[in-house]
């Protein structure tokens, strides 16, 4: 069931924590809603890549003469197409992005990386011509060797994917190239006097597969550009703006000619924070005259767009027999894949966030192999090193006999804890979750036979960010709200909410949409947890100036100054002296005179939303194994969380559940399966197994607000965080039900079987 | 590149069309493999034959106290003719397993044997329960053994123009009772890692005196494997028993490593698997 | 050689089209009918997002030719809600808030749909399993299995 854990008395607000309808519903139970493949332009083409079969090879030449004489085929683009980029490193959001690498990665240069890279792509009038047009490119490969495992990229003598790279963050720089593009370090204190205090030291290596983020909607845009250059997308992606900034990058054109629209968004999960098609839909737009329709296969999807990182890491805890955790020290290597930009950094921030530590160390390496670039996914880089992480802590637990969420109450983090990674927090809520954990009933449930049960906890930062959002009063007293960053999971709903609380109005009087970018300034993207937060700040703020105009303008009528009116309960009306001396106004009625008394009323909030605050949780799972075949059923499943305020519960329910099936998948069945070709052998959902209904129980929530107090209504991005307790929630709860420790993911069955085998055959099992 | 489609009305039609095919043909039944194959260029049939026009292919009949069972009956069909379902739950069962629900709409024994894949589910079901496949083709009518249709990955003991037509299943003796179980990963969706399809018979006394066991995804076809059942008869399927079953049951495969599993674990998993198939059908053999 | 004409009921209208051989029901309905409702998820049959009923059986649309469908009657999301009525479990689903990004609603729906027309009082294990063949990335499910559960308790008391 879901529960709220509330101590405050009746909620101070008419809608702020209540559960409306989503303003898009219905759209989206009909079949109306469009998504990105759901857009037909006039006279369009069908656009398709031709993707490398090789893991590794030079390109010796391209020869696409062929394809262009095939009738129905209208444009082809190759590198040729693409003007090369300086190598330039930008923040793009909660990964860097360095458009050398960018331009390489949506259409290969001088070498194709991975197997499924980008090579050409053709337009043509069928699906059939397009794909007789592939066939016909003849495209000569020198096949080079290649590597796919994060070690063995590491070791010397390894095929280099980029004979120029040379290791970021070494003194002094390396003299050689290598695959490593960058170490970070994060300390404070000093670990070796920290061990030499421990009672207790558990060290422990992991490893972790690539898994992908999984969304249902395949990559999918339509692009037309006409014959004076300006351009339109209708792309489905988490963030619009970055879509026309990357465009516009790649094809050399002023930002203002290209007109981005975000589809409705069928699943993102951070996969749809960068660009793949679309400059190749518009290159292929611009040469053919025609608008070009693309959409990636699932088999392309898995091939070709970002997974997140595999990596191998390394934890050491030292404590104190009393629990006192003294020194942590972590070595994480993370897969980028073909180019620089594993989540490897934030990974280091977060390993050991939840817990206020004096003596902490860690080091990451970010390393590229020949397997597609990573791209963000929930919480990048987090949930692989919380899943080590969290291992070792319930090691130290069981070593100094001490209950698990003891432990971590012990060392949480808390108001003015600071962080290895710098910052010292704010109010933040992990005690409460932990003290939620204990107190809930799946705690103290008695287990069945093969069942085990877990916990870990888990940290996100959560990110801010520019944002711009308007509001225009209509004529009839009803309200138009449009925001900048996609949809993906009931946003609309929430500013609508936070809307109508501001303007003390029904929530049917306010419709919201999602506005093309010439319709606001920049919007960065849906990500980081941050469209809620910041786009309900902007929200807040545009309200805030209707109100603020709709009071001048009675002033005006009134003939008072604008100070001696106020807006109460939907309505202004003179306030102090002057009170009752007219009728309140409400929305409706001023709406009636803003043609006379200055013309339209609206306001427009753009800002760079500071004040982000992260979100802890823990999550309680229990599992159970089948002794004989190695296969684990999570049973039960409960994830506490601080949301700072949850504005819709539903949906803030439906994010932990959501980020907890998610992390089931990844920690039992989901990885990619390399072949010793460097070929993917399950691009599908039939091989790359996520969880289906019947795999999972209901996951149960708790909802725990710590308010955010830098944000209108205490709101804290909640998105990415519930994916990161759960792989170390299941490990742990897998290691109390067989009293083996699995430290390698996925938990397949295969794995745990031989494991479990392992250890009976030592008697060290316990089943 | 352009592929033809064919609905013939009768069996004679869709022989004669595979007969005067020159390029590849194939045959459409419910196309839940066969659309994929085409989809990703895995197979590119000059000519398709839908055969879900023939009424005799669409049919579950009565015939010799059991049921001839049209090639092309859908999963859900079968799961829907409470007769048959009694008779032979492990079989129904196997068949349901193909896919979703969605699937169970489209797919059919028939297609799930032609696909030829060594993790059929309903193959080693169909096997276990001594199934006879019809084929048809230009030389009339033989019953073959479902065990003898498959020969390996994607080969067939199919001459060029033959299909299979139906599957006969047998009266089932009293006191007789069949099982099929598979290990997935997951509980639904996946491709079997291995799959056991059990039937055995017991006398008045519960002694076992026929057993049939057949293994699936542990070799290049579906192997039915006389050991395994050899340890059953005669016994009253007790402890003893079982053990002398997993043992035969492992000792019978020859596996691959791949994405879907290691040779050690399909071993293992099929030993497993025949132990708690074989329960199951003693569970129904014994309240036959 | 000359595509295919293929005459059909398309939620309880006559439609007529041409396709090729290896056009799929799902490319009929998404590119030539303009039934868009009705997505691509994977097209092998593994995802569920083109449920659609082809006379009353549920099927994914991506795993049947469009040359098949002649003479059927298919039901597609489009077809769902009654007039301006929408169907129990259309409301149960936003009431529920049993989607996030909403791609994978109309396969769910559809076959959901499909489950309570059979069985009507079915337990959480039913749903979870008649729907395994529906994949939902942003819910965990659990919002999804609630909804279908409380529509068929509506529709049994209706």
């Amino acid at each position: 069931m879901q529960e709220k854990v509330k101590d405050a008395p009746a909620s101070p607000f008419q809608w702020v924590g209540s559960r409306p309808e989503r303003p898009d519903g219905v759209d989206k139970v009909t079949g109306r809603a469009r998504f990105g493949a759901d857009m037909a332009m006039a006279g369009q083409l069908v656009g398709r890549v031709l993707r490398s079969p090789h893991a590794h090879a030079r390109i010796r030449s391209i020869d696409t003469r062929a394809a262009l004489k095939l009738p129905g085929v209208k444009a082809v683009v190759t590198r040729d197409d693409f003007k090369d980029q300086p190598s330039e490193f930008i923040p793009a959001g909660e990964m860097m992005i360095n458009y050398r690498d960018v331009v390489r990665n949506v259409m290969a240069r001088e070498k194709v990386l991975f197997e499924g890279h980008a090579v050409a792509a053709v337009a043509a009038t069928s699906a059939a011509i397009a794909k007789q047009a592939l066939k016909l490119i003849k495209v000569d490969y020198e096949v080079l060797p290649h590597v796919i495992d994060v070690v063995e990229a590491m070791q010397p003598g390894a095929p280099l994917l980029d004979e120029g790279l040379i290791t970021a963050g070494v003194e002094p720089a390396p003299n050689k190239p290598s695959n490593v593009a960058k170490r970070v370090e994060f300390a404070l204190g000093d670990i070796e006097a920290g061990f030499k205090q421990a009672e207790v030291v558990i060290e422990r290596s992991f490893t972790t597969k690539p898994v992908h983020q999984g969304y249902i909607e395949p990559h999918a845009c339509v692009a037309s550009v006409s014959e004076d250059g300006q351009a339109e997308l209708w792309v489905t992606t988490q963030g619009h703006w970055i879509v026309r900034a990357h465009c516009a990058r790649l094809l050399g054109w002023d930002v203002s000619q290209i007109r981005v629209t975000a589809s409705e968004i069928g699943g993102g999960f951070g996969g749809k924070t960068v660009v793949y098609l679309e400059p190749v839909a518009l290159a292929l737009a611009k040469k053919s005259g025609r608008p070009v329709k693309m959409v990636m296969t699932r088999e392309e999807v898995f091939r070709a767009s970002g997974p997140t990182s595999g990596a191998h890491l390394r934890v050491k805890i030292g404590a104190r027999k009393d629990g006192r955790i003294v020194a942590a020290d972590a070595e994480l290597k993370y897969q980028a894949g073909a180019f620089p930009g594993s989540p490897v950094q934030p990974g280091a921030m977060c390993a050991f966030a939840p817990y206020d530590l004096e003596n902490v160390k860690v080091v990451g390496y970010d390393v590229v192999s020949n397997r597609p670039k990573v791209a963000a996914y929930r919480a990048p880089g987090g949930p692989i090193a919380e899943f080590a992480v969290e291992q070792v802590m319930d090691d130290i637990a069981k070593a100094i006999g001490m209950d698990p969420v003891d432990l971590r109450l012990k060392n949480a983090a808390k108001q003015g804890t600071k962080a290895a990674y710098g910052p010292k927090f704010g109010p933040v809520g992990l005690i409460e979750t932990l003290e939620a954990a204990k107190a809930h009933a799946h705690w103290r449930t008695p287990l069945a036979k093969n069942q085990g049960r877990g916990i870990a906890s888990g940290f996100w930062f959560n990110i801010g960010g520019e944002t711009a959002v308007s509001m225009s009063l209509n004529e009839d007293g009803t309200l138009s709200l449009t925001a900048g960053t996609p949809d993906i999971g009931g946003l609309r709903a929430s500013l609508c909410m936070m809307a109508a609380e501001e303007l003390g109005i029904d929530i049917g009087k306010i419709r919201v949409q999602i506005g093309d970018t010439g319709q606001l300034g920049y919007n960065f993207l849906t990500g980081g947890s941050r469209a809620t937060f910041s786009s309900g700040m902007a929200t807040v703020e545009a309200a805030r100036e209707v109100i603020k105009e709709a009071c001048k303008r009675a002033a005006k009528l009134w003939e008072l100054p604008e100070d001696a009116v106020e807006y109460v309960g939907g309505a202004v009306r003179p306030a102090g002296p002057n009170a009752g001396k007219h009728t309140p106004m409400s929305l409706k009625d001023i709406a009636g005179i803003a043609g006379k008394t200055g013309g339209p009323i609206a306001g427009y909030a753009r800002i760079n939303a500071h004040g982000a605050a992260p979100s802890f949780a823990t999550h309680i799972a229990d599992v159970e194994v089948d002794p004989d075949t190695g296969r684990v059923w999570v049973v039960r499943y409960t994830a506490i969380q601080d949301a700072g305020r949850a504005i819709h519960p539903s949906y803030v329910e439906g994010q932990y559940q959501g980020g907890v099936a998610q992390g089931i998948g990844w920690a039992l069945n989901e990885e990619y399966i390399y072949g010793a070709d460097g070929k993917l052998q399950n691009p599908g959902f039939l091989d790359y197994r996520v969880p289906v209904a019947s795999d999972l129980p209901m996951i149960d929530t708790v909802i725990v607000e710590v308010p955010n107090p830098r944000h209108p209504y205490g709101v804290r991005g909640v998105g990415e965080t519930p994916i990161c307790p759960p792989m170390a929630a299941i490990a742990n709860a897998v290691c109390n039900a067989t009293g083996v420790r699995f430290t390698d993911l996925p938990m397949s069955p295969p794995k745990v079987l031989a494991a479990l085998d392992e250890a009976r055959a030592k008697g060290a099992a316990k089943i | 590149m352009d592929m033809r489609y064919e609905a013939p009305k009768s069996l004679d039609q869709a022989v004669a069309l595979l007969v005067a095919e020159k390029g590849e043909a194939r045959v459409l039944a419910g196309g839940t493999d066969l659309l994929v194959q085409m989809r990703t260029d895995v197979v590119e049939p000059a000519l398709l034959v839908d055969i879900k026009g023939i009424a005799e292919l669409r049919e579950i009949k009565d015939e010799a106290g059991g049921f001839r069972v049209g090639a092309a009956v859908t999963g859900a069909e079968l799961k829907e003719h409470p007769k048959l379902k009694a008779m032979w739950p492990g079989v129904v069962e196997a068949a349901n397993l193909i896919g979703s629900t969605q699937v169970q709409g489209r797919a059919t024994m028939g297609g799930n044997l032609c696909n030829g894949s060594p993790a059929a589910d309903s193959v080693p079901a169909l096997i276990a329960a001594s199934a006879k496949a019809c084929i048809v083709g230009p030389q009339g009518r033989r019953e073959v053994a479902v065990e003898e249709v498959m020969l390996a990955p994607r080969k067939l003991s199919l001459a060029k123009g033959e299909l299979i037509a139906s599957f006969l299943l047998p009266a089932r003796p009293p006191r007789a009772g069949d099982a099929y179980l598979r290990f997935i990963p997951r509980t639904e969706m996946d491709i079997a890692v291995v799959g056991c399809g059990v039937c055995l018979t017991l006398d008045a006394k519960d002694v076992c005196t026929a057993a049939r066991v057949s293994l699936g995804a542990v070799a290049e076809r579906p192997l039915l494997v006389a050991a395994a059942a050899a340890a059953l008869v005669g016994s009253t399927v007790d402890a003893a028993a079982l053990d002398k079953l997993d043992a035969a049951a492992r000792a019978a495969c020859r596996p691959i490593d791949d994405k879907r599993g290691t040779k050690d674990y399909r071993i293992k998993v099929a030993g497993v698997l025949a132990r708690r198939a074989t329960q199951i059908a003693l569970e129904r053999a014994r309240k036959a | 050689m000359a595509k295919h004409h293929v005459a059909a009921t398309v939620n309880g209208d006559g439609v007529e089209f041409l396709c090729e051989t290896d056009e799929t029901l799902l490319d009929v309905l998404r590119n030539q009918l303009g039934l868009t409702g009705t997505k691509e998820g994977c097209s092998t049959g593994d995802c569920g997002a083109c449920s659609v009923t082809v006379d009353d059986r549920l099927v994914c649309s991506c795993l049947m030719l469009g040359v098949e469908a002649g003479g059927k009657s298919i039901t597609t999301i489009e077809g769902m809600a009654d007039g301006e009525a929408l169907h129990p479990l259309q409301k149960k689903f936003i009431e529920h808030a049993a989607l996030q990004c909403g791609i994978c609603t109309p396969g769910f729906l559809v076959a959901a749909k499909s489950l309570l027309e059979r069985t009507p009082d079915p337990t959480e294990t039913e749903v979870r399993y008649w729907l395994a063949g529906n994949l939902c990335r942003c819910t965990g499910y659990d919002k999804i299995v609630r909804a279908v559960l409380d529509a068929a308790a509506e529709m049994r008391g209706a």
